[in-house]
């Protein structure tokens, strides 16, 4: 396959956009992970408990 | 020395000592040989900026003790806060400066006798020294304070090198210097929000790289092993700002000697690049920046966490994957493809989510502590940025889609919009951090006087509304005037006949921009009495970390 202009937005509209759909669902997978609640939480106070 | 350890020079102070003179050397080369008299006036700007940098340089060094700065004072982190103070203080001074230009511009428009027929006054080299001093100048340096402030507080660590951020906050303010009086002298390469020449984008990208490292080393030796999701915010914005800094000005110059240069991009593609890197700098320095302040500011302001931490990761993933696709909405109805123009209208709408979800994110804070509202200004101000931000992030996609588009575009309703986002959210935001920060930075208990802090609430307010609402008014008047036909099919306004219609609008908007310029003004003095006598924190309760400055 030679690298032409239609192969290569082809590729991104396909691959390109699949890649990012899932990366995106790994983050938020990460934010939603149930057992991630105690983390989140100190992480929230981080402003509030800096000395 | 009591300590006996023997004072020896950095490579940092060595390298950029001698990197300083080079520039120095070259500079002056340049000046000698300059096509233009502007050009010269720039490299001997270049020359003598040098070589006070290599004068401060070596001064600092005789200066200091022979042990660099300790990374923890008894336990705790020692932050470094003398560039901060620097650039919060250069925020003020260019916001003023900005505002001020932009009252002029605003006057011009009614008044065009304003323009006094003089190259360096008039309204197009006037406009790029307003919207790079407020958006660059003000913007940038409140974005260069916070971020190297939040970094080093949620990091729970000193910040990365010595020299470094200074080069960073005195470079960056060089290039603010070098951009605006080159838009005075007629230096432009005529792309909007990117019109420095390639000598200034080549400082620039020096100085963002050293930034990028600053910030990503500070990262890399933080205490807190979480990285809090402000600094994510600041990190998209300061990597985003490289890539698209980089690909837009890729430009090549007539020569050394010559401030013109010409760009790789040609027609269409040039155009897209463009308004890729137009609607980025909204997104990312202007959106994402100023997000990583509310996610500090506010919940450290409110003495509360953040309403949801996990709606706060998700906001900053969604923000970043949807805003990077806007960027053709600003060339509908152009020669870029069809396709292309309804990705960016439907990348627009989709924004509305995460813009969303960021303001109920930010206002939520609040639950359970809205009797704050009521007695702290500060605390008002970073409230009514946020509805802003809501508000221009409604307007802003409504606007993207064709049909409204057809009749907003090149009209004052952008106009209106841009300022109901960068007055409303961008700068109350802004002024809502200053009025934390200043403290902080100075060791005082509280700015010097809140019901000041209320007087400038009040009349920016006022201001704001009073600009928004009537390039609202213009706008759409001004769309409606261009598209209306007379019975036999001509267009039944010429263009000079909208511009008087207009005459009205433009004045009230100038005394709206005026409004808004005598709140930043109450506080500069606000902020100067404060680090000049302002009340000192209690030793008892002093953070003891801040008392160090430098």
């Amino acid at each position: 396959m030679t690298l032409t202009f239609e192969n290569l937005s082809e590729f991104a509209a396909s691959w390109g956009s699949a890649y990012f759909a899932l990366l995106f669902l790994v983050a938020v997978g990460y934010a939603l992970w149930p057992s991630r609640q105690e983390e989140l939480d100190h992480a929230a106070r981080i402003p509030l408990t800096e000395d | 020395m009591v300590h006996g350890i023997q004072k020896k020079m950095t490579w940092g102070e060595g390298g950029l000592a001698l990197a300083m003179t080079g520039l120095a050397v070259l500079s002056l080369l340049v000046a000698a040989k300059a096509y233009t008299t502007a050009y010269a006036f720039h490299a001997y700007l270049f020359a003598a900026a040098s070589v006070a940098a290599v004068f401060a340089i070596l001064n600092r060094y005789y200066e200091r003790p022979a042990e660099l700065p300790a990374q923890v004072i008894d336990g705790k982190p020692n932050y470094q806060l003398g560039p901060i103070k620097f650039a919060t203080i250069a925020a003020v001074f260019w916001g003023i400066a900005g505002f001020l230009v932009g009252v002029i511009i605003a006057s011009q428009l009614a008044y065009p006798v304003l323009n006094f027929d003089l190259p360096y006054t008039a309204f197009g080299r006037l406009r790029p020294l307003h919207t790079s001093a407020v958006i660059f100048a003000f913007g940038g340096n409140v974005l260069l304070a916070t971020s190297f402030y939040v970094v080093q507080r949620t990091c729970r660590a000193r910040i990365a090198g010595d020299l470094a951020p200074w080069f960073v906050v005195l470079g960056y303010n060089f290039f603010i210097v070098i951009a605006g009086t080159g838009y005075l002298l007629g230096i432009t390469q005529g792309k909007e929000y990117a019109e420095p020449e390639w000598y200034s984008d080549l400082w620039l990208t020096i100085v963002w790289v050293v930034y990028l490292l600053v910030f990503l080393f500070t990262l890399a030796k933080r205490e807190e092993p979480h990285i809090y999701v402000a600094n994510w915010f600041y990190l998209a914005f300061i990597a985003t700002v490289a890539v698209l800094h980089l690909v837009n000005n890729s430009a090549v110059p007539v020569s050394l000697f010559s401030p013109k240069s010409y760009i790789v991009w040609s027609g269409l593609q040039d155009a897209m690049v463009q308004w890729w890197y137009g609607h980025n700098a909204v997104g990312f320095f202007l959106t994402a920046g100023f997000l990583a302040i509310m996610y500090y500011f506010m919940p450290k302001r409110a003495e509360r966490p953040v309403y949801s931490y996990r709606l706060s990761i998700i906001h900053f993933w969604a923000l970043i994957f949807m805003y990077i696709w806007a960027g053709p909405h600003h060339l509908h109805y152009t020669a870029l493809p069809d396709w292309a123009q309804t990705l960016g209208m439907t990348f627009s709408i989709m924004l509305w989510m995460p813009s969303w979800g960021g303001m109920i994110n930010g206002l939520m804070t609040l639950s359970g502590a809205w009797d704050k509202l009521r007695t702290d200004p500060v605390l008002r101000m970073m409230v009514v940025s946020i509805a802003f931000y809501g508000m221009s992030t409604f307007e802003g996609p409504m606007m993207s889609i064709k049909a409204v588009n057809s009749l907003s575009h090149y009209t004052d309703w952008t106009i209106g919009h841009v300022h109901s986002g960068a007055l409303g959210w961008v700068a109350y935001i802004s002024f809502g951090a200053i009025y934390c920060l200043v403290p902080w930075l100075w060791n005082k208990r509280e700015v010097y006087s809140l019901k000041l802090v209320n007087w400038h609430f009040w009349i920016s307010t006022i201001g704001i509304v009073i600009y928004i609402s009537s390039m609202w008014v213009a706008g759409i008047l001004q769309g409606l005037m261009w598209r209306s036909y007379t019975k036999l099919g001509f267009l039944e306004y010429s263009f000079i006949e909208t511009t008087e219609a207009l005459h009205p609008m433009y004045v009230i908007r100038a005394i709206g921009g005026a409004m808004f310029l005598v709140g930043a003004l109450i506080m500069a003095y606000n902020i100067y009495r404060t680090i000049v006598d302002g009340e000192p924190v209690k030793e008892a309760s002093a953070k003891p970390a801040l008392a160090t400055g430098h």
